[in-house]
C-alpha cells in the first residue's frame, strides 16, 4: 500500500459518479513498522449495488408511500429493492398487484390460503384474504429497504 | 436448430409491467410526436386498430373503447429490452440481438428444445414481466415462420416447426408477404405471377428466383426449404445507414427553425457514428409537409450529397446537411417533418485521409469530439451544443402521454402505496 494510514486515522474516499470507488477497510489501527499479517485481506472492493442487486435483469427500485408497513421497517418514502425473479415464501414482504393496484404487504401462506397483512404502528389495517374473486399476482419480493435517516 | 425469441407487443407490454390496471385492457403506443400507432396490445388489435395508422383516424375507436394511449418512452423500452436480452444471453450459448424486441438463439445440440424454450419463456416473464413467443426451426427464416405461428395459434406461445409434412402444411398457409426478408415490392411481383403462399414460392425454379429477386431471394427460398444460409451473427455488422428524423409539434414555417432542427438531427447522427466508431460517406436531408393536411400543398423534398472523405465530424455533417436543406427548402410552406440520414457507413479505421488533410488536424478533432461526447454523456444531452441547434428548441416534439422512466430516473421510480 502506497499511503499507509497512521494509527486511528479515518480515511474518507469520495464517491464519484454512480459507481462506488474502492473503499478500504482498516480494522483497528495499523502500527508503523509492524505489518499486519491481515494486510493481504484488507483491500476489499465493496460495491453496494452488487450487495443489494443479486439479479440485475430482474431487480427494480420503487418508492414506498404510506404508513401501513412501519412495524416491518418500511416508512413513507423509503426506497425498496424488488427482486422479481424470486418465488414468494411465507413471511416475505412482497409487492403485489391486487385487483389492478399495487400494494406492499407481508405475504402469509398457510395450507394454500394466501393472506396479505399490513404492519402499521396502530394495527388498524385489516388483512386481505386472497379469494378466487380477487385478481392477484405477486409482482416481486422486497429484498431490502433503504431508509434515509436525515 | 435456431430459435427466435420475440417479445409480444413489446412497447405495450412494457407499459403494462408497471401498471397492473392495464391487464386485459386495450393499449396503443404512438410514434414520435404522437402521430401514428406503432404498437398495440392484442385487445387493441381486435378492435381493428391498424399498425401505422394516424391516431386521428382511430380517435373514435379510442374514445368509445377507453383505449389507453401512450407516447413512446424509449428510455423505458430500451432498459426493459436490455433486461430481456441479458437473460436470453444467460440461457443460451449464442444469441444475435436482431432488434429491440427480437433475438435469435443458437439451439444447436439442445435435445429438449420445447422444455428449454418454455423454461426461457417462464424465466423472462417472471423476471421482467414481459411475455415472449419462441419459434424453433432448422433455419432463421423458418424460425421466423415458427414464431409467427407461435404468436397466433399456439396456446403457450412456443412453436417447434419440424417434420417435412408439417413444414409444408404451414408454408401453404403463409402469405408471401409474411416471409422474413420479402418486402412489399417483391410480394407484389410474386402475387402478379400468382404466387400467393410461401409454399408456392419454394416450388419456383431457382434460376427464375435468382433472376427476379437476386441472390437474397434465392437464399430465402433455400432457408424455407430447410437449408441454412444465414448464420447467427454475434458480432453485428455496421449499420448501413443512420437516420434521425422527427415530426414537429404542430407545423413549422421559416428557414431558421428548420435549420435548427436539421442541425440538431445532424449532431445526433454524428454522435451515433462516433459511438459505433464509424464514418459515413454521404449525407441526405428529407423535408416534408403534412400529408393529411387537405388545405395546403403536399411537398416532400429529399436530396443526398457525397462527402469528400467519410466522416463522423459533427461540423462537416452539419455543413453538408445545411447545403442540402437550402437546395430543397421551399418558402411559404409549413413543414411537418425533417430528418437527416447518413449512409454508406464504414469503420472509422478504414477511412483514408486525402492529400490535404494532416494527421495532426485529424487527431485534434478526434480529441475534441471525444471530450464533447464524454461531457454530454455525463452531464446530459446537448449540455455543450452547437449554436446552430437553436437555444429555445421551438420545434420540439410532442410527447403528451409519456409514462415515467420507471427504471432509469431516480425521480420517476414507481410509487407504491403501503
Amino acid at each position: 500500500m502506497a499511503n499507509q494510514p497512521k494509527k486511528e486515522e479515518i480515511i474518507f474516499y469520495s464517491i464519484q459518479g454512480e459507481s462506488l470507488k474502492k473503499l478500504h477497510i482498516y480494522e483497528g489501527g495499523v502500527s508503523a513498522g509492524f505489518p499486519s499479517p491481515a494486510d493481504d485481506y484488507l483491500d476489499v472492493d465493496l460495491n453496494l449495488h452488487k450487495y443489494l442487486v443479486k439479479h440485475p435483469a430482474a431487480t427494480f427500485f420503487i418508492i414506498a408511500k404510506g404508513h401501513s408497513m412501519e412495524r416491518a421497517g418500511i416508512s413513507d418514502n423509503d426506497l425498496l429493492v424488488i427482486d422479481k425473479s424470486l418465488e414468494p415464501k411465507n413471511n416475505d414482504i412482497v409487492v403485489a398487484a391486487v385487483n389492478g393496484e399495487f400494494t406492499v404487504k407481508r405475504y402469509l401462506i398457510n395450507d394454500g390460503r394466501i393472506c396479505l397483512r399490513a404492519e402499521g404502528e396502530l394495527g388498524d389495517y385489516p388483512d386481505i384474504e386472497i379469494t378466487k374473486s380477487i385478481e392477484f399476482e405477486v409482482w416481486g419480493i422486497v429484498t431490502h429497504t433503504i431508509h434515509n435517516h436525515r | 436448430m435456431i430459435a427466435l425469441a420475440d417479445c409480444n407487443n413489446f412497447y405495450a407490454s412494457c407499459e403494462r409491467v408497471f401498471n397492473p390496471g392495464l391487464k386485459n385492457k386495450p393499449i396503443v403506443v404512438l410514434s414520435n410526436n404522437d402521430g401514428c400507432i406503432i404498437a398495440r396490445s392484442n385487445e387493441a388489435k381486435s378492435l381493428g386498430i391498424k399498425m401505422g395508422e394516424p391516431v386521428f383516424k382511430v380517435r373514435h375507436i379510442i374514445k368509445k373503447n377507453n383505449v389507453y394511449v401512450f407516447s413512446t418512452n424509449f428510455a423505458l423500452y430500451g432498459d426493459m429490452s436490455s433486461r430481456v436480452m441479458s437473460l436470453l444471453d444467460d440461457m443460451s450459448p449464442e444469441i444475435e440481438i436482431y432488434s429491440i424486441d427480437e433475438a435469435f438463439m443458437n439451439f444447436k445440440g439442445i435435445k429438449d428444445q420445447l422444455g428449454i424454450a418454455s423454461h426461457i419463456r417462464r424465466t423472462i416473464k417472471k423476471s421482467t414481466g414481459i411475455p415472449i413467443s419462441i419459434g424453433i426451426a432448422k433455419t432463421k427464416t423458418l424460425a421466423k415462420v415458427a414464431n409467427y405461428i407461435a404468436k397466433r395459434h399456439m396456446k403457450r406461445d412456443i412453436c417447434l416447426l419440424i417434420g417435412q409434412n408439417n413444414i409444408l402444411k404451414t408454408l401453404k398457409c403463409l402469405p408471401v408477404s409474411k416471409i422474413w426478408g420479402i418486402g412489399s415490392k417483391y410480394s407484389r411481383i410474386l402475387n402478379s405471377y400468382n404466387i400467393k403462399t410461401a409454399y408456392d414460392f419454394i416450388q419456383l425454379n431457382e434460376e427464375w428466383v435468382l433472376k427476379k429477386m437476386t441472390i437474397m431471394g434465392l437464399r430465402i427460398q433455400n432457408e424455407l426449404k430447410g437449408k441454412p444460409c444465414f448464420s447467427i451473427e454475434t458480432n453485428p455488422s455496421y449499420k448501413k445507414n443512420i437516420c434521425t428524423s422527427r415530426s414537429f409539434d404542430g407545423t413549422v414555417e421559416g428557414l431558421q427553425l428548420i435549420q435548427e432542427a436539421i442541425t440538431t438531427h445532424a449532431v445526433r447522427c454524428a454522435e451515433k457514428l462516433r459511438a459505433e466508431k464509424s464514418c459515413a460517406r454521404y449525407v441526405s436531408v428529407v423535408l416534408k409537409t403534412n400529408p393529411f393536411d387537405t388545405l395546403g400543398e403536399y411537398y416532400s423534398g429529399y436530396r443526398s450529397m457525397a462527402l469528400s472523405i467519410p466522416t463522423n465530424d459533427t461540423l462537416e455533417i452539419i455543413r453538408s446537411a445545411n447545403i442540402i436543406l437550402k437546395s430543397i427548402y421551399r418558402k411559404g410552406l409549413t413543414y411537418k417533418k425533417a430528418g437527416v440520414i447518413v449512409g454508406d457507413i464504414i469503420p472509422e479505421d478504414q477511412v483514408q485521409l486525402n492529400l490535404f488533410d494532416t494527421e495532426k488536424d485529424h487527431i485534434s478533432r478526434k480529441n475534441l469530439y471525444g471530450a464533447l461526447d464524454r461531457v454530454n454523456q455525463k452531464m446530459g444531452r446537448d449540455k455543450i451544443q452547437i449554436l446552430g441547434q437553436g437555444i429555445k428548441k421551438r420545434w420540439g416534439v410532442k410527447r403528451q402521454r409519456v409514462s415515467p422512466c420507471y427504471t432509469t430516473q431516480w425521480d420517476q421510480l414507481l410509487k407504491v402505496h403501503c
